[in-house]
């Protein structure tokens, strides 16, 4: 069959031609048969905070060190927080995940350095958690806003979005958030049902136990201190934690880096303060 | 044609291979998948409360937007109560609300989402009432 350039350009038109119509047929039949608009949501369904959820402005933290005399004590409170939130123990440092733990007082608070204060508070062990900054550096850095700052001054880590880039764990001054080098679940000797672990290359991180906050509960280790934790409001002048600051002397880690922490440790008597 | 009959023979087997996935999954593939809600949670529930936090329907094509706004909300926002139909509240979560009622995963999630080949990555994280204390020996 031989044909010339006119009638090929007919041809091939009409067959272009038909070719969509034909699929838009198709694809108008399909609509009508297969694809139903799926039903909207009832207007009524809302997502509110329950009415027993503790509120606040700022959280805050007062660990009072003059009442840590026990290592029961530091074991009881990391135990608690650990076990509720599936943190691994992977038995090395290597690949150590941490919410809380502990330091001696050199290496917690590097820029003041005492030489003359009292032999028991320089070789204490001090209670160290995520610091839940004003000025989080590491929300800054995340490039994926998988860290961010709540409205009620927690640091909040969405697992979901993390992309394990440890840019927060660079930037973190307090060294309080842990990388997964390994499936968090191959560590885990018992787990707590009610709460998720978390994968294979995500950071973690303390999170002041928003999932009790809105059941009313105080954090795991708040509860687990025997009242050495105090946990409350920092912008309210009449929460317990801003009586006991306005009353005796504490300090922050690192607070000249200007990370504004919420966690504040006291570490003298009342008398002398 | 030379070699005719080879020719033949040797279409009518590539043929018969090529379209045997075809005839392989007549009538399989179009087997609906049928999630089960006979757990004993949902069981024991009367008949007047057995019901999701939406309706049947927005649940079976919507769920999944659901679980992302349940996400987002319980992680990124500061409420975790769901005002569900018939004005019924929830506590946000997967782990302890959804898979209360829905404790069989395999029946319940699973039928579907291996009938459509979609692969949630929910459970590398969140717990299953049956799963809960086997870990997956997957990673090293």
């Amino acid at each position: 069959m031989s044909m010339n350039r006119r009638q090929f350009i007919k041809l091939a038109g009409i067959s272009t031609v038909l070719g969509i119509g034909g699929l838009t047929a198709v694809d108008k039949i399909r609509a009508q048969s297969v694809l139903e608009t799926p039903p909207a949501a009832p207007d009524a369904s809302t997502v509110f905070q329950a009415p027993t959820a503790l509120k606040a402005k700022r959280w805050g933290m007062v660990i009072d060190m003059t009442r840590f005399n026990n290592p029961d004590l530091y074991r009881k409170c990391i135990t608690a927080c650990h076990s509720i939130h599936n943190v691994p123990d992977w038995g090395e440092k290597k690949d150590e995940v941490k919410w809380i733990w502990t330091d001696d007082y050199e290496h917690s608070f590097p820029d003041s350095e005492n030489p003359y204060m009292p032999e028991a508070m320089k070789e204490k062990s001090f209670l160290l958690l995520c610091n839940h900054c004003d000025n989080p550096p590491c929300v800054r850095v995340c490039p994926t806003q998988a860290t961010f700052r709540r409205p009620d001054g927690i640091v909040m880590q969405d697992m979901h979005r993390c992309i394990g880039c440890r840019f927060c764990m660079a930037a973190c001054p307090y060294g309080s958030r842990s990388f997964n080098w390994k499936n968090p679940r191959l560590a885990l000797k018992k787990v707590n049902p009610d709460y998720p672990t978390r994968t294979i290359g995500v950071v973690e991180k303390c999170t002041f136990c928003t999932e009790r906050l809105v059941k009313g509960l105080q954090p795991a280790c708040v509860e687990a201190s025997e009242g050495a934790i105090v946990f409350g409001d920092l912008e309210d002048p009449n929460s317990d934690v801003r009586k006991i600051l306005g009353n005796r002397y504490s300090i922050r880690r690192k607070a000249e880096l200007g990370t504004k922490p919420s966690v504040f440790y006291l570490i003298g008597g009342a008398e002398n303060a | 044609m030379y070699n005719g009959g080879k020719i033949i023979a040797g279409l009518i087997i590539f043929v018969a291979f090529f379209t045997f996935p075809f005839y392989y999954n007549i009538g399989k593939a179009d087997t609906k998948p049928e999630p089960k809600l006979d757990t004993p949670v949902i069981q024991s529930l009367p008949a007047s409360e057995r019901h999701c936090v939406e309706s049947k329907e927005f649940m079976r094509t919507s769920h999944m937007q659901l679980l992302n706004d349940w996400r987002d909300t319980a992680v990124r926002g500061m409420d975790r109560t769901f005002n569900g139909m018939n004005g019924q509240r929830y506590y946000i979560s997967l782990q302890n609300t959804c898979m209360k009622c829905h404790s069989n995963k395999k029946e319940f999630c699973d039928k579907c989402h291996t009938y459509m080949g979609v692969k949630p990555y929910c459970w590398d994280c969140h717990f299953t009432p049956k799963e809960q204390f086997i870990p997956k020996e997957k990673e090293s």
